[in-house]
């Protein structure tokens, strides 16, 4: 089973139908208990970094998720839900993120050129630095997915698996042991973000 | 880079798609379900859903049907018709959509994309208007394009992307249902004004009316229109493959 965070932030009814699609078992919840018993778990997020943040402390859901990574269990962290991934977002203030991988969450406008629109919204080629990572086991190189983002993810060392070109390389997802983070959304990405999905889910719990 | 979206637009009424010509003349076309199914099969990058049902019953099965969509198909879903409040707005979100567009409860209820945005973010607010030109003057108009609003195009639509809409919709009245191609001058004083994503629509009637919308401005982000894919007169497929050929960018 496959646990799909709720902490009140975004809606769920997307990633949950995209799973149901490619056979996955999944239970939105906001239990902890629920959480430690799931083989995976799913952080979506949409909106703003200090408000999730806070949510994901008041409700201790941050301490659980924390705990579950270092016990190595698989989590995806999805547009908002990968930048709480981080150490740190300078979105509105400096906040601190879950720190899981290393890097910080930066507005987009400090790396790309003027004159491009911001929000980066649309459909971009994902692109790999070298052979491509397990998650895109089922993709090819260029193939497109949804993004709909104003701040982007820095500083990540190794962590970076694909990039996406909008006037600069953004960091389009991350991976560190089992922790994997996408800027893009999977559960709108058609074809491709199922497969993206698929290969998460066929990870070893 | 981002490449071009190509956005079908279903407009339904009591569960069908109906599309009208000028914004008169209805005729059924399909199962809003099953094509949204087969646009996003053969390639449409996201789609867009008006409710034109007037019925409270009318409504409730629209959300129903949206629903489904939102389960069976995996792309960007944007929902207009009928949104007046957040109410409305929390409506079809929960429903699986991705962005609301506002049309003319942007106009009956100033503080609404303000309101919208400020609880769901800019990127899931999306203001559509409908512009004709009166006397040279580029004008807003209400109500499915039946009422002047008496309000300037250009100014009403920098207001709301100051007040927070992330994306707009501009849809020419003049050219709309004509099939002889998109508004260009209209869209290119939008895009001047406004930096967030513009969507073109109203007057696609073939393929070479996108390449010269995307060639000419490269500005505009997306292109949107309804019978001409919903009658099979261009294939999302063909219409992508030779903007490649044109050098511009398309998702395949």
């Amino acid at each position: 089973m496959v646990a799909l965070v709720d902490y009140g932030v975004g809606n769920l009814f997307s990633l949950k139908s995209s799973l149901a699609a490619i056979g996955v078992e999944t239970q939105v919840t906001s239990n902890p208990k629920t959480l430690r018993q799931a083989d995976k778990i799913i952080l979506p997020g949409v909106g703003a970094f200090a408000d999730a943040a806070e949510k994901l402390r008041a409700t201790g859901l941050g301490t659980v998720l924390r705990e579950e990574a270092k016990n190595g269990k698989p989590l995806l962290g999805i547009c908002l839900g990968m930048q709480l991934l981080f150490e740190e977002s300078t979105e509105y203030g400096l906040h601190k993120g879950l720190g899981l991988i290393p890097g910080r969450v930066v507005p987009i406008e400090t790396v790309i050129p003027a004159g491009l629109k911001i929000p980066h919204i649309g459909w971009n080629a994902l692109q790999f630095a070298g052979e491509p990572h397990a998650l895109f086991r089922h993709i090819q190189p260029g193939d497109c997915v949804y993004f709909v983002h104003s701040y982007y993810a820095t500083d990540c060392d190794e962590s970076v698996i694909a990039t996406a070109e909008y006037g600069a390389p953004l960091t389009a997802a991350v991976a560190k042991g089992r922790v994997y983070g996408c800027q893009f959304h999977p559960e709108k990405s058609g074809r491709v973000g199922l497969e993206i999905l698929r290969a998460f889910c066929e990870e070893e719990g | 880079m981002i490449t071009k979206r190509i956005i079908p637009c279903l407009d339904v009424k009591d569960g069908r798609v109906v599309k009208g010509v000028n914004f008169a003349g209805l005729g059924d076309v399909s199962c809003p379900v099953e094509l949204a199914r087969y646009y996003s099969d053969n390639g449409a990058d996201e789609l867009v859903f008006y409710d034109i049902t007037a019925s409270a019953e009318g409504r409730g099965l629209f959300t129903d049907i949206l629903r489904r969509v939102a389960e069976t198909i995996f792309i960007p879903l944007t929902v207009g018709g009928g949104i007046y409040t957040l109410d409305d707005f929390d409506r079809v979100l929960k429903c699986g959509a991705d962005k609301v567009s506002v049309n003319s409860g942007a106009i009956s209820h100033p503080e609404l994309v303000q309101e919208a945005a400020k609880r769901y973010g800019n990127q899931c607010v999306v203001l559509s208007v409908d512009v004709k030109r009166v006397d040279g003057v580029y004008r807003v108009f209400a109500k499915g394009g039946r009422e002047n609003t008496g309000m300037e195009a250009i100014e009403w639509i920098t207001r709301c992307v100051e007040a927070g809409a992330g994306e707009v919709v501009v849809n020419s009245i003049d050219t709309d249902g004509v099939k002889q191609g998109f508004d260009l001058p209209l869209l290119e004083a939008v895009c001047r004004a406004v930096s967030v994503p513009v969507i073109a629509s109203g007057g696609a009637g073939c393929i070479q009316d996108f390449i010269t919308l995307f060639q000419g401005l490269p500005q505009v982000d997306a292109g949107l229109a309804a019978s001409i894919f919903h009658f099979g007169e261009v294939a999302i497929s063909d219409l992508k493959a030779e903007m490649q050929r044109q050098g511009i960018s398309a998702r395949q």
